[in-house]
């Protein structure tokens, strides 16, 4: 049975105002009123009831339109970013049992039988009357983006995907999201549906745009509201177009936020909200943290300890073996797929794999739990190494990386973007030397790099993290 | 008998093991050529990190390369596995 909320046209029309508020990307801006008398979609509404729609666009817009128009109307809304491979569109078709495609190309994504594919594009004015009726509440299945291997599809709701997203304001038309993520992924969508539910308009990125003219667009278009990962914000800082934007909320989440980067982001937008957030596909949207300090405070953990949890609004939070743990109505119900692993444990409770440490009176994010570096049998997170790298004035950026002992199994390495690319060899060699000095001074011997290489720019993966993945 | 190539590469090894024993606040035993690894001041982390840095200035890394060979008791013994895979 449809229930109120379950389709996110219900929210628009309910709000209004729809002629001031848009969508926009660097060639198009679709006021959301002409999805009042119009659609995006080539085929009616109708035909997608009861289907596994796959919304296969390249750009964002169409992806955005078809989302707003399939939502209460489609059985099952899959969500594939732009970026994911061919061979594995077909494994995601075969497992969400995808019976139809929306696509912004004139060609058949699926090449397949039993699959149709629907061309979709900007909203054309429909001659018959346009029923938007919610007819169910549809599944939204969103892709993990797996390092390696095939991606997850995990399933959600809207009741879900909505859940960390405040309801107790009244619509404000005048404000303006905007994101450096794909709206396609998790840390996007809820952009987007604070978009859409919250009475606003939204700026999108666009992957074939620089990050001086992205920003240049969010200038113009007076965005007052912009979230990314804190690797979307360092390559921001090196834009000077980063200076030319106003916002009133900024926003941090996918990735580790250490302090460097939000003193950085508090010394360009002092006026702003600054906010970083904790969020997985599966564990959904656990808090939001504003007080500008790196990791989040003890008290959300019930005790130090980790056995007993604590309960924030509808979240849960415990520490296990190390890592947070997440119970509420906003994670995801279970992955797709035959013999697909459980997503939650007997409690209910989703593991991040996220590793966390008490320090004084917060916990501090120390990495992810595949990911440590062994040294001679000592465990290094490399995003604890990199917090202090980044500390560094002159550092934009940094990774740190395992290389291979044959003395320890493991040796860490580290690779790091100066603020400055015009260093002379004397300056390049100082700067190292001095991140050598900084890391022996603030951490264990065995986390200290064995080297610090100055690069030019280091690879940001589709997802807006770091790319980890060429780690030996 | 001891070339000019060889002893250049002693003392860059010599100059290596300074090195890292200064950054890790060790105190370096004197370096002869009979001082054992183990009596030198200096523990298995400073000694990966100083195989990593003569990979980086030689190109080669001896322990890897070679399927069975004995890990070098003294300093001469460390010399020579360069020396040998040089």
């Amino acid at each position: 049975m449809p229930h109120d909320g379950d389709a996110l046209w219900e929210f628009l029309s309910g709000q209004g105002h729809l002629a001031e508020r848009a969508l926009s990307t660097p060639d198009a801006h679709v006021p959301l009123s002409d999805l009042a008398h119009g659609s995006s979609l080539g085929a009616p509404l109708e035909e997608f009831s009861d289907r596994s729609v796959l919304v296969a666009t390249r750009g964002q817009l169409v992806a955005a339109l078809a989302l707003i128009e399939l939502s209460g109307v489609a059985r099952r809304v899959v969500l594939c970013p732009p970026d994911v491979s061919a061979e594995h569109v077909a494994i995601v078709i075969a497992t969400a049992a995808v019976d139809t495609v929306v696509s912004d190309q004139r060609r058949d994504v699926a090449a397949r039988p039993h699959v149709r594919t629907v061309l979709a594009g900007l909203p054309q004015r429909v001659s018959t009357g346009l029923s938007r009726r919610t007819r169910r509440r549809t599944e939204w299945i969103l892709l993990t983006s797996g390092t390696t291997g095939a991606p997850k599809l995990v399933l959600h709701t809207l009741a879900s995907l909505t859940g960390p997203i405040a309801r107790d304001t009244a619509p404000v038309t005048t404000t303006v999201w905007s994101t450096f993520y794909d709206i396609r992924r998790y840390g996007g969508l809820q952009i987007f549906l604070r978009s859409v539910l919250g009475g606003g308009s939204l700026v999108l990125s666009d992957s074939g745009e620089s990050t001086d003219a992205f920003l240049g667009r969010v200038a113009a278009l007076g965005v007052t509201h912009i979230s990314g990962t804190p690797s979307h914000w360092r390559r921001a800082l090196m834009s000077t177009a980063a200076r030319k934007i106003g916002p009133r909320y900024v926003r941090l989440s996918g990735e580790i936020a250490d302090q460097a980067i939000l003193d950085r982001l508090r010394a360009l937008y002092p006026d702003a909200t600054i906010a970083h957030a904790f969020a997985s596909t599966e564990a959904g949207v656990a808090f939001a943290v504003s007080d500008g300090r790196a990791g989040f405070p003890a008290g959300l953990i019930g005790d130090a300890r980790g056995a007993v949890e604590k309960r924030i609004g509808d979240v849960e939070m415990r520490i296990e073996d190390g890592s947070l743990r997440i119970r509420s109505a906003r994670t995801a119900t279970r992955y797709l797929g035959d013999g697909a692993e459980s997503l939650r444990d007997a409690d209910g409770f989703v593991d991040t794999g996220d590793m966390v440490e008490l320090v004084g009176d917060r916990y501090h994010f120390v990495g992810r739990r595949g990911g440590v570096i062994n040294v001679g049998g000592l465990k290094v997170h490399p995003e604890e190494v990199e917090a202090v790298l980044n500390g560094h004035p002159e550092v934009r950026m940094s990774i740190v990386r395992p290389r291979k002992s044959p003395i320890t199994g493991a040796l860490v390495v580290a690779e790091v973007v100066p603020t400055r690319d015009d260093l002379d060899d004397p300056a390049r060699a100082r700067l190292a030397e001095e991140l050598l000095e900084l890391c022996r001074r603030q951490l264990p011997r065995h986390k200290v790099p064995a080297s610090v290489a100055l690069v030019r720019s280091l690879a940001i993966a589709a997802t807006g993290k770091i790319a980890r993945s060429s780690c030996a | 008998m001891t070339t000019a190539h060889d002893t250049s590469l002693r003392t860059r090894i010599v100059e290596e093991f300074a090195r890292v024993a200064r950054e890790h606040g060790k105190t370096l035993a004197p370096l002869t050529d009979d001082l054992a690894l183990l009596d030198s001041g200096l523990d298995s982390l400073c000694l990966a990190i100083i195989v990593a840095r003569l990979e980086d200035r030689l190109g080669v890394d001896p322990f890897s390369a070679a399927d069975d060979a004995d890990f070098p008791v003294t300093l001469a013994d460390f010399v020579r596995l360069y020396e040998d895979a040089a």
